[in-house]
């Protein structure tokens, strides 16, 4: 299900060297063509489907089409991602609409401890950080 | 107008970049779940001056398997004795796994977990009426004592979509922005000079400027998860991405360590799992938190039957377990398709129906019900909104609503991967406890432990998730755990090896050429035909991914032939793979984007080769389900009950295959 750009939406992320798409996509797909600012997926074929960069866009200007060798057209499937969670669209063949929103994370995006002050104790044992006799197999 | 052609991507490639050199001491190669565990747990055990890279081919944010999001964390012991762990692991698996890795995994991943959840990742709940609730209610953190909602007994449902990036931010805030480079696709390990069989760098190239980069270290994990599109995978227009393992992940782990010297073990093994059909949603959802059974094309639902409890007691005592390893499942599944009796369907309908008349039945007025059942479907929706927003989007196309009509499932073509319920990899030491076996052989490639934990047979070379072979069913969170567990030990390999400085055999320069050889080839000859993709003086990227796959999938049991090859078939296909590796140094790169492709493709045709040499030397058929060997049809656990492991000499060029033994640390009586 590659996703696809449209044009009236896409700002190349205004002149940026660095798109958003292209900084999120895991699979180095989405590139910006910088004579028409505009961004694109250059591989469809190696599209996981990830909507890494549908969720980023700024502009909200990425969707997805199905895959074109089993998908039949017209539906999609679209969300809107905040920080704390994301709504998702279904919109079926037949018109047909659902709506699904689920919590995403529970904490503030910068807010996760990664315990940058603590420091483990023994070197030569098995203990990670936070952690004090572990068991062996009975 | 035909000439001149022009390369495809953005970024076009330079025959002559730029090439950089560092130095440090721990390099962190990927940035997926397992990566993220070292590089957050790293800087807990390092002296201040203790210099640490990651480098990521993507960006950490959604890079890895985890990318897209989880439904489910599918390690989590919890309330288990972790022995019951390690024996569902050895019987999933078939009898041939490392206990030990698998024990010292189960002890770890729980607090990996728990960091999981107190970063923010919504954990779902047991509220007091025994409800489940999502994530984000108030409730007890599971290091409070809070019930989270298991459907096996090892699994937790989550709102996984941010997974990734909760998991990933801790992990870059502890390293530091300056120690992660993102957009760098190491492709090759490179060992010491001086002293033998001693880590002493990487190099690979950047996917954003014309730049090679050669690393120094004195000691390296290497996480790249498994092997992707390494056989012809079931759809093969644009649907060839919508693999079920993420498609980005191309055996780099396999290949670069194999090269360097690192022993494998299990490369026969790999995994084909049953998945919704063409959307290659997960199905464990499905069988275990909404009770679907699945039914072959007469209606019956064929795995419950007399006939499978008699041909799952072929394979005892594998068969015997409550819980079917999943490549017998399997095996069923292909009996039933091979019989003509397909397609195979999970019935969600029942299922989701199944629910409702059981609230009725109780008395739930209708009112209720409606509301019972909006939470039912949200929470089947997630389960692919999560994580395969593709099926979601092939039920939107075809009009499919779960609870009127089941969708059909289907074996996918064959991934390797050490993390899942599959367990190639590579041979690691165990931890250096007292009950880890202490075998007295000369060779690393029979030992269990050598010093540092899950250290390859090659000194300061690490590796974790799916990189570890012979220990399954770490998932995500266990993955995480054995990064923490390599991060540790890098800092005491650091501390018990001072004076080790690394120094490369090749010049920096040497490696560049090596790494843009691509680049080379396609400027040197892109003018010989009007056509950029064809021309007799070199292949590219996509085209030579295309005859990898074929020549797997016909001769190495893919889907072609329904998982079935042979001795003959197999040595068949090492002769195409070795034309194949002849022909890969005449793949050409016109821009970075196909330059990675050129690398990527490179390493699969490599991981892939060990497989095959794998399963060609084990003579019997260890996992029916997920390939047969027609001349060695049975599992055969009086000869073959033992580790293959393989190892490349990088002095002689020379492979080397044994036979090595299984030392059980938990009970086997009673086996389950």
């Amino acid at each position: 299900m590659p996703s696809y750009v449209e044009p009236a939406k896409c700002d190349g992320c205004k002149g940026g060297d660095k798109t958003a798409c292209m900084y999120i996509c895991p699979n180095d797909l989405m590139v910006l063509n910088v004579e028409t600012m505009l961004a694109y997926n250059q591989e469809p074929d190696a599209c996981w489907e990830c909507y890494s960069c549908v969720k980023i866009c700024p502009q909200g200007a990425i969707f997805v089409r199905g895959y074109d060798d089993f998908v039949p057209m017209g539906g999609q499937v679209h969300p809107m991602r905040s920080s704390d969670s994301i709504m998702w669209t279904v919109k079926f063949r037949n018109g047909n609409l659902k709506r699904f929103k689920f919590p995403i994370r529970t904490t503030a995006e910068g807010a996760a401890n990664a315990y940058g002050a603590e420091k483990g104790a023994n070197l030569d044992d098995e203990c990670l950080l936070l952690e004090a006799d572990l068991p062996t197999p009975k | 107008m035909a000439l001149p052609n022009k390369p495809k991507g953005e970024l076009l490639a330079d025959v002559n970049p730029e090439v950089v050199e560092m130095d440090v001491d721990v390099l962190i190669v990927g940035g997926g779940m397992a990566a993220c565990g070292t590089a957050f747990e790293i800087k807990k055990w390092a002296p201040e001056d203790l210099k640490i890279l990651l480098v990521d081919k993507a960006s950490v944010e959604r890079s890895g398997a985890v990318a897209q999001g989880l439904s489910a964390i599918n390690t989590y012991i919890g309330e288990n004795p972790i022995e019951d762990y390690v024996k569902m692991v050895r019987n999933d698996l078939m009898g041939v796994v490392r206990e030990d890795l698998i024990y010292d995994c189960g002890r770890h991943v729980d607090e990996s977990v728990k960091l999981f959840e107190e970063w923010g990742l919504p954990i779902w709940k047991k509220d007091a009426d025994g409800e489940n609730i999502d994530g984000a209610k108030p409730a007890k953190s599971l290091r409070e004592g809070g019930t989270p909602v298991r459907t096996g007994k090892w699994q937790i449902m989550i709102n996984g979509e941010s997974y990734k990036p909760i998991v990933a931010e801790p992990a870059l805030t502890a390293l530091g922005a300056d120690n992660v480079l993102e957009r760098l696709f190491i492709v090759k390990l490179l060992l010491d000079k001086n002293k033998p069989n001693q880590i002493a760098g990487a190099a690979g190239f950047s996917t954003r400027e014309n730049k090679v980069v050669v690393i120094r270290c004195k000691t390296a994990m290497v996480a790249c998860g498994g092997a992707v599109n390494i056989f012809r995978p079931r759809s093969t227009g644009e649907g060839k991405g919508r693999a079920w393992y993420p498609v980005w992940n191309a055996g780099s782990t396999y290949t670069m360590c194999a090269q360097v010297g690192a022993t494998l073990t299990m490369m026969e093994n790999r995994i084909t799992p049953s998945r919704f059909k063409d959307g290659y949603v997960p199905v464990g959802a499905w069988f275990l938190l909404f009770k679907a059974k699945v039914a072959n094309g007469l209606g019956e639902f064929y795995a419950m039957g007399d006939a499978a409890t008699e041909e799952l007691a072929k394979f005892m005592p594998y068969g015997g377990s409550p819980v079917t390893p999943t490549c017998l499942r399997n095996h069923l599944m292909i009996n039933e398709l091979k019989e003509g009796r397909g397609p195979i369907y999970m019935a969600t309908d029942v299922a989701l129906n199944a629910f409702l008349d059981e609230r009725r039945d109780a008395g739930m007025d209708e009112k209720k019900l409606k509301k019972f059942w909006k939470h039912l479907e949200s929470e089947a929706w997630e389960d692919f909104l999560d994580m395969s927003v593709g099926q979601a989007g092939l039920w939107a196309g075809t009009n499919t609503e779960p609870e009127k009509v089941g969708s059909e499932i289907m074996p996918t073509e064959p991934y390797m991967l050490g993390s899942h319920s599959g367990c190639c990899g590579i041979w690691c030491s165990g931890p250096e406890e007292d009950w880890v076996p202490d075998v007295q052989n000369d060779s690393r490639a029979h030992k269990y432990k050598w010093g540092y934990n899950r250290m390859t047979t090659v000194d300061g070379l690490f590796t974790s998730g799916d990189g570890v072979g012979a220990s399954g069913h770490k998932f995500s969170s266990g993955s995480h755990a054995e990064g923490r567990i390599c991060a540790k030990q890098m800092v005491k390999f650091c501390r018990d090896n001072p004076d080790f400085t690394p120094e490369l055999k090749q010049t920096a320069q040497e490696l560049a050429d090596e790494i843009y050889a691509p680049v080379r080839l396609y400027s040197e000859f892109v003018g010989e035909s009007t056509a950029a993709d064809v021309n007799p003086n070199y292949c590219k990227p996509a085209g030579l991914m295309m005859r990898l796959m074929k020549a797997t999938d016909e001769y190495g049991g893919g889907v072609a032939t329904y998982y079935m090859t042979s001795g003959k078939l197999l040595n068949m296909c090492l002769d195409l793979l070795q034309l194949l590796r002849e022909d890969a140094a005449k793949m050409a790169a016109g821009d970075l984007h196909e330059l990675l492709r050129c690398w990527e493709n490179y390493h699969r045709i490599w991981c892939v080769e060990t497989h095959i040499r794998h399963i060609e030397f084990r003579e019997e058929s260890r996992y029916p389900g997920f390939y047969y060997r027609s001349d060695f049809p049975n599992v055969d656990d009086e000869n073959w009950k033992c580790f293959v492991n393989s190892t490349f000499d990088p002095e002689t060029q020379e492979w080397k295959c044994e036979k090595v033994e299984v030392i059980n640390l938990v009970e086997t009586d009673p086996w389950l």
